[in-house]
């Protein structure tokens, strides 16, 4: 008897919290919508565009130097009058730096707050799971860092409609970094000693190999190394040996450093370059200023660049900011700017659908991390900016088109 | 002269192991023990090390010093913490107890410091030195002239002196050497202290050579010192340095073959082999254990 009277009690307790906890959801969700109802009313005067970003978790400053980045883009525009008198109002989600939150925040952002188009995460990872997403509602999204090919192009090889980016692809830039060292450097026997460990560094491996070879250049040596590794000389003695005048070495910034210091210790002097994923303070500080003279690195923008479009960015930013921006800023802004530019590119109502078929018709759109054409696998046809450290400091080198 | 720049970089690498290797044939000799916090006490070393030189402006000896000391001391509060109560108890539980006091000591440091890496400041410019076409760092030197010294040091306290002595007794029988009044706790924490100072050289010593320090770089380091261990015979000391050497040396050649992703199943190959072939290590004697 006591037994079925605990379960009474236990149960009309679950029924009671149950019930609390579904007046509080109701209660939450009558806000939401009142305060989006607000703005719905007035939906002809005010172009929303989501942001699905990372604002905490793992890979928080990403996401948020993209949001800042964004949101100078949006201010500007409004402050010069919005759309066609339309101004844009820039809805903030946090994905916590986790795909299953990404998508969550995706659906959030389509269903509920009905935007015309969203910034997709900063990552590969957390925008991949939103594509679905963006393809349900046939919303457009826009990812300003996610490099990675799946992200636009499914495993199939077909392309996502809905998906774009701001950013080049990862084995973009080992392509860059081909043409800069045969013909910028005019490097002929070139070595590549990759991380084995992630796919961003064997892409890069791949393209920087077979444009070299395009180029009429030799690959005298290919070597590789697994994230975590400390001891790089005995490679770099054999890559030695083989009389390299030119080393590629696609990988982060904790081997990176490692390497640049071993390898100038060994005595191999000649040019060494990498790309985005050795852009760190702490590179710095593991390989040594010294070691990082005559290296060199491809990435999405440079605040040192002469430009006078890119010095009014930097100018802008730093009164926004205080700090100058880095490439994360620059990729959200200019993602603003791009979808922006295709909502005024529309004819007639301003629809998700019709912003989707001008972003992939974007030609020779000029920002500030280069002049975007969209290809037919949604990736920006961009200019890369080549950076040298000097005395530890990176300073702007040059621009190499693809 | 390729061959001898390799040599000279496996050395380097072995006697960082060989180092690390001292302590754990040390501890087990003495209580059979496989210390697997061994290679967190090498990474605490290193960031004595590194908080000592960056923050505090240390000389790079003082500083040697100074974690020699600390890791001394955790490693004897280890020992009376987590091992003294678990003495007589089986020795699997004595080994989980190890892998559990390894995961707290890591996992402390994340908590108060993060788990990103640090660099270790430039302590002198690395100037190398050419001999036959051979670049040899100022560093390299260093780290072997340390390590050497060390070895010896230790081959000094174990065969010269009376904690040595003591030491070398309660190895070959606890009870024994119990009965003829030595006192077998403060000899096993005298072994852990002197174990722990070699790691936290051992630490600095990697800091400084190869820059980039973090909470978990004790752990792939102190398994490459266990195999050492093993392989030169576990608990007598010089298999120990040789081991180390050895592995530093066959890690590096495995490598410069163009081999360089099989480097570390290369070590654990050694493992393999030692333990089919010859268990007992290059050194040890092919006598049973008691039971």
């Amino acid at each position: 008897m006591t037994h079925k009277n605990k379960m009474k009690k236990y149960g009309s307790l679950f029924m009671a919290t149950a019930l609390l906890t579904g007046a509080l959801a109701g209660c939450n969700t009558d806000g939401d919508t009142s305060s989006s109802g607000g703005s719905g009313n007035s939906a002809s005067d005010v172009i929303k565009i989501g942001a699905n970003l990372e604002l905490s978790g793992g890979v928080a400053s990403y996401g948020s130097s993209i949001g800042d980045g964004a949101k100078l883009a949006i201010e500007e525009i409004n402050a010069a009058g919005g759309i066609d008198g339309k101004k844009l109002e820039l809805i903030t989600v946090d994905n916590k730096s986790e795909n299953s939150e990404a998508t969550t925040a995706a659906i959030r952002l389509a269903e509920k707050e009905k935007v015309v188009a969203m910034l997709a995460p900063a990552t590969s990872g957390n925008s991949v799971a939103t594509v679905e997403i963006a393809n349900k509602y046939k919303v457009p999204m826009v990812t300003g860092s996610g490099t990675s090919p799946n992200v636009t192009v499914n495993e199939n090889g077909t392309v996502n409609e809905y998906a774009f980016r701001t950013c080049f692809i990862d084995p973009f830039q080992g392509t860059v970094a081909a043409n800069f060292a045969t013909k910028d450097l005019g490097a002929k026997n070139v070595a590549i000693f990759a991380d084995n460990a992630s796919d961003y560094a064997k892409g890069l491996a791949a393209s920087f190999k077979e444009t070299v070879v395009a180029n009429g250049g030799t690959v005298v040596a290919e070597e590789a190394y697994v994230a975590k590794d400390v001891d790089f000389k005995s490679t770099l003695t054999n890559i030695k040996g083989k009389n390299p005048d030119f080393i590629f070495i696609p990988g982060y910034y904790e081997e990176v450093g490692l390497i640049v210091k071993q390898a100038r210790d060994l005595g191999i002097d000649v040019p060494l370059m990498g790309a985005d994923g050795w852009d760190s303070p702490t590179l710095v500080d593991l390989a040594g200023a010294e070691a990082l003279n005559n290296t060199y690195i491809t990435n999405h923008y440079s605040s040192e660049d002469p430009d006078a479009n890119i010095q009014k960015f930097v100018e802008a930013f730093k009164g926004e900011y205080n700090e100058a921006p880095n490439a994360f800023h620059a990729l959200g802004y200019d993602s603003i700017y791009f979808i922006v530019d295709a909502i005024k590119r529309v004819d007639g109502d301003i629809t998700s659908e019709a912003i989707q078929k001008q972003l992939a018709a974007t030609k020779d759109l000029s920002l500030i991390t280069g002049t975007f054409t969209v290809d037919e696998f949604h990736n920006p046809v961009k200019s890369a900016t080549v950076l040298e450290f000097v005395n530890g400091k990176q300073q702007f080198n040059s621009k190499v088109n693809p | 002269m390729e061959w001898i720049q390799q040599l000279v970089n496996g050395i380097s690498l072995g006697s960082i192991y060989a180092l690390i290797a001292l302590g754990y044939t040390m501890v087990y000799g003495i209580i059979k023990l496989i210390n697997f916090a061994h290679g967190d006490v090498f990474m605490l070393g290193a960031f004595i090390g590194f908080y000592a030189i960056a923050r505090w402006e240390m000389n790079v000896f003082l500083a040697l010093i100074l974690a020699m000391i600390l890791c001394a001391v955790i490693g004897v509060i280890i020992e009376r913490v987590a091992y003294k109560r678990l003495r007589n108890a089986t020795r699997i539980a004595a080994l989980i107890t190890a892998i559990g006091v390894s995961l707290l000591i890591e996992y402390t440091v994340i908590f108060f410091r993060g788990a990103s890496p640090s660099a270790y400041p430039t302590i002198f410019e690395t100037s190398n030195f050419e001999i036959l076409g051979v670049k040899i760092s100022t560093q390299s030197i260093l780290i072997l002239s340390v390590s050497i010294f060390l070895m010896i040091l230790l081959q000094f306290i174990v065969h010269k002196t009376k904690i040595g002595k003591a030491m070398r007794a309660v190895s070959h029988d606890a009870d024994a050497a119990r009965l003829m009044g030595i006192n077998v706790d403060n000899t096993i924490s005298a072994t852990f202290a002197i174990g722990s100072a070699l790691a936290g050289a051992a630490g600095v010593i990697f800091g400084i050579y190869y820059t980039r320090i973090d909470p978990l770089m004790g752990v792939l380091p102190g398994i490459k010192a266990f195999i050492a261990a093993v392989l030169g015979g576990i608990g007598i000391i010089p298999g120990a340095m040789v081991g180390g050497l050895v592995l530093g040396v066959v890690e590096t050649i495995v490598s410069a073959l163009g081999y360089s992703l099989w480097r570390d199943a290369a070590a654990f190959v050694i493992l393999i082999l030692i333990l089919i072939i010859r268990p007992s290590g290059i050194f040890g004697k092919n006598a049973r254990e008691k039971v």
